[in-house]
């Protein structure tokens, strides 16, 4: 998972939620006031941002939870594509 | 398994066809714009994917796709054994559509309207087959919600009701039986919230954000009502307090210059990115 990937979840959730410090193994959820709909946002611009297609099963939560297990989501789909 | 006509491709007709499909139901979805209908396709494909994450059941997208056929053409609907009609909240479009459903279905075909404000009687009076329309107010996002308000005309017949409760049944939802009003009972207090909302960020008193931290903080609402606003689509909602205002004749009902203002620049809410909030 090279940094540039990193940088760029960051910068998405950063852009919509510009009030917040973003760590990156931060919780998002746990911040109380990103609900699913923006999960399903993040799952939008990650398979286009990443050109890859998440598998129905990896689509949970927790694979979307904070940067670092987004990163880790895109690099077993890249590992598999 | 029925054969479910969808009519209007939007938020709504997407999710309704969603629902059905996902319940086992043969589904034609139509619509006058090729355009809306891939964009719900698409929206079909995304939220039945997303489904489980979203707290749902784990769905099988692509069987779900394989239940819906799409078309521009009403003719397509002339088999259907219920159509839900889901286009535009104003009376000059819904008269139209229920026209020419009228002309193209079989007679018992069933007319179920997915409105937020027009009363189901005078929807059905556009038909000669009043007995067997009937109201489902259904709740955005179709597929998550357990229940829809199931309204009866004046002249519904208890055997219209049932068979649109069973279908409701079929896919796990419950029908709460509600006389026919214009904006019956979710949207006669709904619409005047999120329009008095409205006000209160067009006067100054308060930013969408503050009034939605209210709801959220001091009633335990999980979204605020402009953060509803923009999910609905703020057009939607202008267009159900006009049908309110029209229908009551009550100034309680006036629709707030502001809502008017974001329709016309084209500020709908999450649809279009922006609306009282941007996405």
């Amino acid at each position: 998972m090279s940094d540039t990937a990193r940088a760029e979840l960051r910068q998405f959730i950063v852009g919509k939620f510009p009030q917040i410090e973003l760590a990156d193994d931060q919780d998002i959820f746990a911040l109380g006031f990103v609900n699913s709909l923006f999960a399903m946002e993040l799952v939008m611009f990650i398979e286009k941002t990443f050109s890859i297609r998440i598998p129905n099963d990896e689509l949970k939560l927790d694979n979307f939870r904070s940067v670092d297990a987004m990163s880790e989501l895109i690099a077993r789909q890249s590992v598999t594509a | 398994m029925s054969l479910v006509g969808v009519v209007g491709a939007g938020v709504m007709g997407s999710g309704v066809a969603q629902t059905f499909a996902q319940a086992g139901h043969e589904i034609v979805l139509i619509d006058n714009d090729p355009e809306a209908l891939a964009k719900a396709v698409n929206a079909i494909e995304l939220n039945a994917r997303m489904s489980r994450m979203m707290g749902g059941p784990a769905v099988d997208h692509e069987a779900v796709l394989a239940r819906i056929t799409t078309g521009t053409d009403l003719g397509l609907l002339a088999e259907a054994h219920i159509v839900i009609e889901n286009v535009t909240e104003n009376w000059e479009i819904k008269k139209a559509v229920w026209a020419e459903l009228e002309a193209t279905c079989k007679a018992e075909t069933i007319f179920v309207a997915n409105t937020s404000a027009i009363p189901i009687t005078k929807l059905a009076s556009l038909t000669k087959r009043p007995a067997q329309v009937a109201g489902v107010h259904f709740m955005n996002p179709v597929p998550m919600k357990p229940a829809a308000e199931l309204i009866k005309g004046y002249h519904t017949t208890p055997e219209t009701i049932e068979t649109v409760r069973d279908l409701l049944t079929s896919a796990g939802k419950r029908g709460i039986d509600v006389n026919d009003a214009s904006g019956f009972v979710s949207n006669r207090v709904l619409m005047l919230t999120v329009n008095e909302a409205a006000y209160l960020v067009y006067e100054g008193v308060a930013s969408a954000e503050t009034v939605d931290d209210v709801f959220r903080s001091c009633f335990g609402h999980p979204m605020g009502p402009l953060e509803t606003a923009d999910l609905i689509g703020v057009d939607t909602i202008l267009y159900s307090v006009e049908v309110l205002h029209e229908h009551f004749a009550d100034s309680k009902y006036r629709p707030c210059p502001l809502l008017k203002q974001m329709t016309d620049a084209g500020l709908h809410g999450r649809k279009s990115g922006k609306g009282f909030y941007t996405y």
